[in-house]
């Protein structure tokens, strides 16, 4: 296709790869765009972006972007952005996640991740199912909802994912929903900008799945339930638990100033290094 | 006649008329015919009510659409 | 050039090999018997300007060292059985993407916590099979401290050759031993290639049959694709073709196979016409070597074989050496896992196990013992 008639953020995809494997109306194609919105009123550069991700839907975006990208195993993309951003803080590091991925198999990785405040950004796609393995209730699935291994409704409470990671001490915690990607585009720029751990959690729709098994046939119908049910934190605040059930609170939970990991450790290196090179950075590259 | 173009890009298009219901001014229409991959892509049949608000851009998870950016006539000689 | 002697613990002289191999990230995770290398990389890396940290738990250690390989780092990581057991997962990652790293496995008695303070052979196969699929890495086999030291800069080498995670598969006994070592101002150090082809032509797994391919780091605008997925020379998936499978398992298990007899290392004494040859590696050759010089002052015939580089496995080393042997004893700290193999490749000759677990080293005399008995 000619290049001027094509979607303005096609620059920074892999185009040999498209179309990419998400179904029709999937969020995972809307969160991508509101990244690279966000990324461009953050005024990062795109050459340092390397994008991490686990296992599950969602963590197949990293592998439609032209940059460095690993897509890791289930659970642990923060473990490996750990290193990464240790190893380079040059780096710009942002994971891509879902809910199984970060909520359950990745849940210690996540917490210690904002708790270390290492300065990734993560951002968790968050359609409480399964999708991958077609349509399992996951750790964020509401409570009653049907999944293949919840046919009589769920019985767990779900996590709160972003209060979670607020506790856990994140430096910036926002969620929103694909119906919202103005407000999302912005809270990926400030996540961005944050020097620290950012955490965006995108409730996001499966129509595939979690819309099938929940009597939302279309993602029409299930971003029209996300914007009708979305009630900003603000409100919320002022609102009882039963006043909030089955309600999506969105808006920022955190965005503070607090000291960053990879700094901590530069400074270290700073202090106690001997040989006159702190940054060891590409040691692997020197030898014999 | 509007001096700017909204395209779909068909191989890309899903058919999920995610454009066609959140456009705020109604610009898509949901065609009735099947392109040769089995999708319904829509249609800017009223190209002449957009407003270049992009809405349609950041919310197409396929990156189907362009919507040219505004362009300042006097620059556009 | 000076070198340095140290009287330090089998755990230190790993930590030392690795700063001199230019090793300058750990993530670590306290575990007995290994302990000391995460404190003592703690202490020393950030002295060489080099980034230590601790993870929440052993699969993120070796996550993170992944990560910083890949960023441009030489990185290295070291627990004991139970943390071993949960990186197999990584393991399996490294090997498919093609990840140069280090693992320091001081093996403890096990199954499960079993014995935290004592020492064993017991993960042996684990570190050869312990994640799922086909593949092949390589583990070695240090008996001393010096040659805890000397291995892991080894390790360090045959990683970045081969670009496949390499295992020093030491034990309690060592790791805890203080000897006299011998430290070098300076070791070959292997560095990483770069690819000589730029951005628009480099395929990041493009490579002969048994071969591998130059590996630039993150941020060097080569814009790699990194997947456990199996995937084409671009590293894009291409999980559901199955000659692309075929294709990438093969050269990731050829690239070691076909280079066994450069990798591998055995050492030997007296095999030549030995009627008794005595097979071991790690802590116990230590013994085994006492014994078979005893059974030779009482005139028994017999030779001696060390294995130091125990994967891939010296097939055609240990049948040249010990083919002609009469009997050949494995002496190992568990229940036979390399018996196992050295019966594979010597199907002429009569193989003997002497195991020996619970935590305690085997005594020369143990191993004379079964020198002189005639299990016929």
């Amino acid at each position: 296709m000619d290049e001027n008639r094509e979607n303005r953020f096609m620059k920074y995809l892999r185009k040999d790869r498209l179309p990419h494997i998400f179904c029709a109306g999937c969020g995972n194609g809307i969160v991508m765009n509101t990244f690279f919105n966000g990324m461009e009123m953050a005024e990062v550069d795109f050459e340092k972006v390397v994008m991490v991700s686990g296992i599950g839907c969602s963590s197949r975006i990293p592998g439609y972007v032209k940059c460095d990208s690993l897509h890791t195993t289930h659970g642990r993309p923060i473990s490996f952005a750990t290193g990464i951003k240790l190893a380079n803080p040059e780096n710009e590091v942002v994971v891509f996640t879902g809910d199984g991925d970060a909520a359950a198999i990745g849940g210690n990785h996540l917490i210690h991740g904002a708790r270390r405040n290492i300065n990734i950004t993560v951002i968790c796609i968050n359609n409480s199912i399964y999708g991958m393995t077609g349509g399992q209730i996951s750790p964020t699935s509401p409570k009653g909802s049907y999944g293949s291994t919840a046919p009589y409704g769920a019985l767990e409470r779900p996590f709160k994912l972003s209060e979670m990671v607020k506790a856990a001490g994140a430096t910036y915690v926002a969620r929103w929903t694909t119906a919202q990607p103005v407000q999302l585009s912005n809270a990926i720029k400030k996540a961005l900008k944050n020097k620290g751990f950012s955490f965006i959690e995108v409730m996001s729709q499966c129509p595939t799945y979690f819309g099938r098994k929940n009597k939302m046939r279309s993602p029409i119908e299930m971003l029209k339930w996300m914007k009708e049910e979305s009630i900003v934190k603000r409100r919320a605040d002022k609102l009882s638990a039963e006043e909030l059930e089955g309600k999506i609170i969105v808006g920022e939970f955190q965005n503070k100033e607090e000291p960053e990991f990879s700094d901590k450790v530069c400074q270290l290196l700073e202090a106690q290094c001997t040989t006159g090179k702190p940054s060891s950075t590409r040691s692997a590259f020197e030898g014999d | 006649m509007v001096d700017f173009m909204i395209t779909v890009d068909e191989n890309l298009c899903k058919g999920c008329n995610i454009c066609t219901e959140f456009c705020p001014r109604k610009v898509y229409q949901e065609s009735g015919v099947l392109n040769k991959k089995g999708v319904h892509v829509p249609v800017p049949e009223n190209e002449d009510k957009c407003t270049q608000c992009q809405l349609c851009a950041l919310m197409c998870p396929d990156q189907a659409i362009k919507v040219d950016e505004k362009v300042d006539e006097k620059d556009d000689k | 050039m000076t070198s340095e002697d140290y009287f330090i613990q089998g755990n230190e002289a790993c930590a030392r090999g690795a700063i001199k191999a230019n090793c300058r990230f750990f993530a670590g995770y306290p575990i007995t018997p290994s302990t000391e290398i995460a404190e003592d990389m703690a202490v020393f890396l950030p002295r060489e300007g080099g980034t230590f940290v601790q993870m929440e738990d052993e699969i993120s250690t070796l996550g993170a060292v992944i990560g910083a390989v890949w960023a441009g780092m030489k990185g290295m990581t070291a627990t004991s059985g139970p943390g071993f057991s949960l990186m197999q997962e990584h393991i399996g990652y490294a090997v498919m993407t093609e990840t140069p790293l280090v693992i320091v496995n001081m093996q403890r008695g096990s199954p499960s916590t079993g014995q935290p303070t004592m020492a064993s052979q017991g993960d042996m196969m684990q570190a050869r099979w312990g994640s799922q699929g086909d593949y092949e890495i390589i583990a070695l086999s240090p008996s001393s401290v010096q040659e805890c030291f000397d291995f892991t800069v080894e390790a360090f080498n045959l990683a970045e050759k081969y670009r496949v995670p390499v295992m020093v598969m030491s034990d309690e006994n060592v790791g805890h031993m203080r000897e006299k070592i011998t430290i070098p101002e300076k070791v070959e150090v292997k560095a990483r290639s770069m690819p000589e082809e730029g951005p628009d032509t480099y395929l990041p797994y493009r490579a002969d049959p048994d071969g591998t391919s130059p590996m630039p780091a993150l941020g060097d605008g080569y814009k790699i694709h990194i997947t456990g997925l199996t995937h084409d020379e671009r590293g894009y998936p291409d999980a559901s073709n199955p000659q692309a499978h075929s294709k990438l398992v093969k050269r990731l298990c050829n690239k070691i196979r076909h280079h066994t007899n450069e990798i591998s290392r055995i050492k030997t004494e007296n095999v030549e016409d030995a009627e008794i040859i005595i097979i071991s590696y790690g802590a116990p050759s230590r013994s085994a070597l006492k014994a078979v010089r005893t059974a030779r002052d009482q005139g028994l015939n017999v030779g001696f074989i060390k294995i130091d580089v125990v994967w891939p496995f010296p097939e055609e080393m240990i049948q040249k050496a010990a083919g002609n042997a009469q009997r050949v004893i494995v002496v190992e700290m568990n229940l036979g896992q390399i018996f196992y193999e050295v019966q594979r490749v010597l199907p002429e000759v009569k193989v003997e196990l002497a195991p020996k677990i619970g935590g305690e080293m085997h005594l020369p005399e143990e191993i004379l013992k079964q020198i002189n008995s005639t299990k016929d």
